[in-house]
């Protein structure tokens, strides 16, 4: 128990950091910067701004933090009764996953110049995680509408105890892998200008994550290392170990969302895989036609696995 | 041993049909689902699978007596990052309009179980001649199984075939579309398999 409320103080430091990290806006006046709707950014000052000020459209311009040509139209501000609030509209709806950048004119308090502010308005970086989590999980998952990760996919969900054990150590795997690849993608071969040796280096590290937990499960715990060791050598063969390093180098990932991909990716072969499992074993005592026994008809529980998956992609959560 | 008696013919042969990795060995599944919509598809990455295959084949076969067992693993899965890394910048230089519809797909050529598994069985035993033939055959029968697998869902989701108008008309749309991949690949294993049960009978009669 002592242990575990040392882990808790830890998680609680880290879980304000990443909050802070969302909410950081540039100028000390301006205390939050947020999304509203499609169209609409809101602005929270620690103290009552001049109407005057306020509601003049020509004081504030945006543009999207990748494209600083193309400013975005500020069509309409309004002021909260307290004036502490403004709520900018704009023309177009934004695109609330970029980052935007938003310019003001001195802002004015009380009649006193607080100087011009440059603001950058961003999602809460954690709702941000989550989206990257869920999104590999269920909306884009890896398995059904990604088709990666096919052999390991048919070749472990005959029985549920297997599903259960192959999905947790790909998880614990992967996140470890494609943290490290991160790493080395950042700060070597992005630096020294070797991308091109993506696919060498990617594989090496899975080889060497899939080793280094071995022997770490070895020491550590050996009663879990007997239940689980077996899968651990099938994770080299599951070709999604391999996409999520090389996806997270293609969108410049940042560490902590490299991490919620992997995580997502673990996870959402591990429902797969126990969706499956479960079916597979139903479908042992299932009059199957003679010719469609085994993969055939597998294929085709998958088949409709995926079509059912096709349901999440209209999902948004933040 | 079996193997050494195969002439370089019957390699070739074995690869394409009784041993084909599509439909028989079930192994490196994922592009066969996700990238068979077409015929372009299928004749592209079955290319680069089968220089892949001969390549790392022949490397692996040329330094097969310098290996130590110890570390043969981790050899093999360099070389073959190694070639996929050449075939993927080539692909990626010369035609990127096509490389672009596969996606990650000619990268994860790395991870292909059979590529690997040609090697541990073949490739590090025998001579350079028998592992190139080896390696043509697998290859050959990758890319035979992603064409076929290309022609039935093109033919029957669009009416198409390499681009050409065939039939006319479209006459099941839902082959065309990317979660029936599932389904055509498990209906022509089952299809495979019924011709196979029905010509065993026949010869027992």
């Amino acid at each position: 128990m002592k242990e575990l409320r040392r882990y808790q103080w830890l998680v609680g430091v880290l879980l304000v950091a990443l909050l802070l990290t969302g909410c950081k806006t540039g100028h000390q006046f301006v205390k939050k910067t947020q999304f509203k709707d499609t169209d609409k950014i809101v602005l929270t000052f620690a103290g009552p701004v001049d109407e005057s000020w306020a509601t003049n459209v020509s004081n504030f311009s945006a543009y999207e933090k990748p494209d600083p040509d193309i400013v975005l139209t500020v069509k309409e501000a309004v002021l909260s009764p307290e004036k502490t609030k403004l709520t900018l509209t704009f023309e177009a709806p934004l695109n609330t996953g970029e980052a935007h950048i938003l310019t003001t004119t001195n802002i004015m308090s009380e009649g006193q110049d607080l100087g011009a502010a440059i603001l950058t308005v961003k999602k809460l970086y954690f709702g941000m995680l989550v989206t990257i989590l869920l999104g590999a999980a269920l909306i884009n998952n890896f398995v059904f509408t990604k088709y990666l990760g096919l052999c390991v996919f048919f070749g472990c969900s005959q029985k549920r105890g297997t599903a259960i054990g192959m999905g947790i150590v790909f998880t614990i795997v992967i996140a470890f892998a494609a943290t490290m690849a991160w790493a080395l993608y950042q700060f070597v071969l992005k630096p020294y200008q070797l991308t091109f040796l993506n696919i060498v280096v990617f594989i090496g590290l899975v080889s060497l994550s899939v080793q280094g937990v071995d022997t770490i499960l070895r020491k550590v715990n050996p009663v879990l290392f007997k239940a689980f060791g077996v899968y651990l050598v099938l994770v080299i063969a599951n070709c999604i170990a391999i996409a999520v390093p090389l996806i997270l180098a293609d969108n410049e990932y940042t560490g902590w969302e490299s991490f919620s991909l992997a995580l997502g990716a673990g996870l959402g072969f591990l429902i797969a895989l126990f969706m499956m499992a479960c079916v597979r074993e139903k479908l042992e005592l299932a009059k199957v036609p003679p010719s469609f026994k085994g993969l055939p008809i597998a294929f085709v529980t998958a088949g409709l696995f995926a079509l059912a998956f096709l349901g999440f992609s209209g999902l948004t959560i933040y | 041993m079996a193997i050494k008696e195969k002439t370089n013919t019957q390699l070739l042969v074995d690869g394409i049909l009784s041993e084909n990795p599509i439909f028989k060995l079930a192994l490196s599944m994922c592009p066969a689902v996700g990238i068979s919509t077409s015929v372009m598809n299928g004749i592209l990455l079955g290319t680069a699978v089968l220089f892949v295959q001969v390549c790392s084949s022949c490397t692996i076969s040329l330094v097969r007596n310098y290996i130590h067992p110890k570390i043969r693993i981790p050899t093999y899965t360099l070389t073959i990052a190694t070639w996929v890394t050449v075939i993927d910048l080539v692909l990626a230089a010369y035609v990127p309009v096509a490389y672009k519809a596969m996606g990650l797909f000619v990268r994860l050529i790395v991870a292909f179980a059979i590529i690997t598994m040609r090697l541990e069985m073949f490739a590090c035993r025998e001579p350079v001649g028998k592992s190139f033939w080896d390696g043509m055959g697998m290859g050959l029968g990758f890319m035979v199984g992603m064409v076929t697998l290309g022609v039935v869902r093109e033919l029957l989701g669009s009416g198409m075939i390499l681009g050409y108008d065939v039939l006319g008309f479209k006459p099941l749309l839902f082959f065309i579309l990317p979660s029936a991949g599932f389904f055509v690949v498990g209906l022509m294993m089952g299809f495979f398999n019924w011709i196979e049960v029905a010509y065993n009978r026949r010869k027992e009669v």
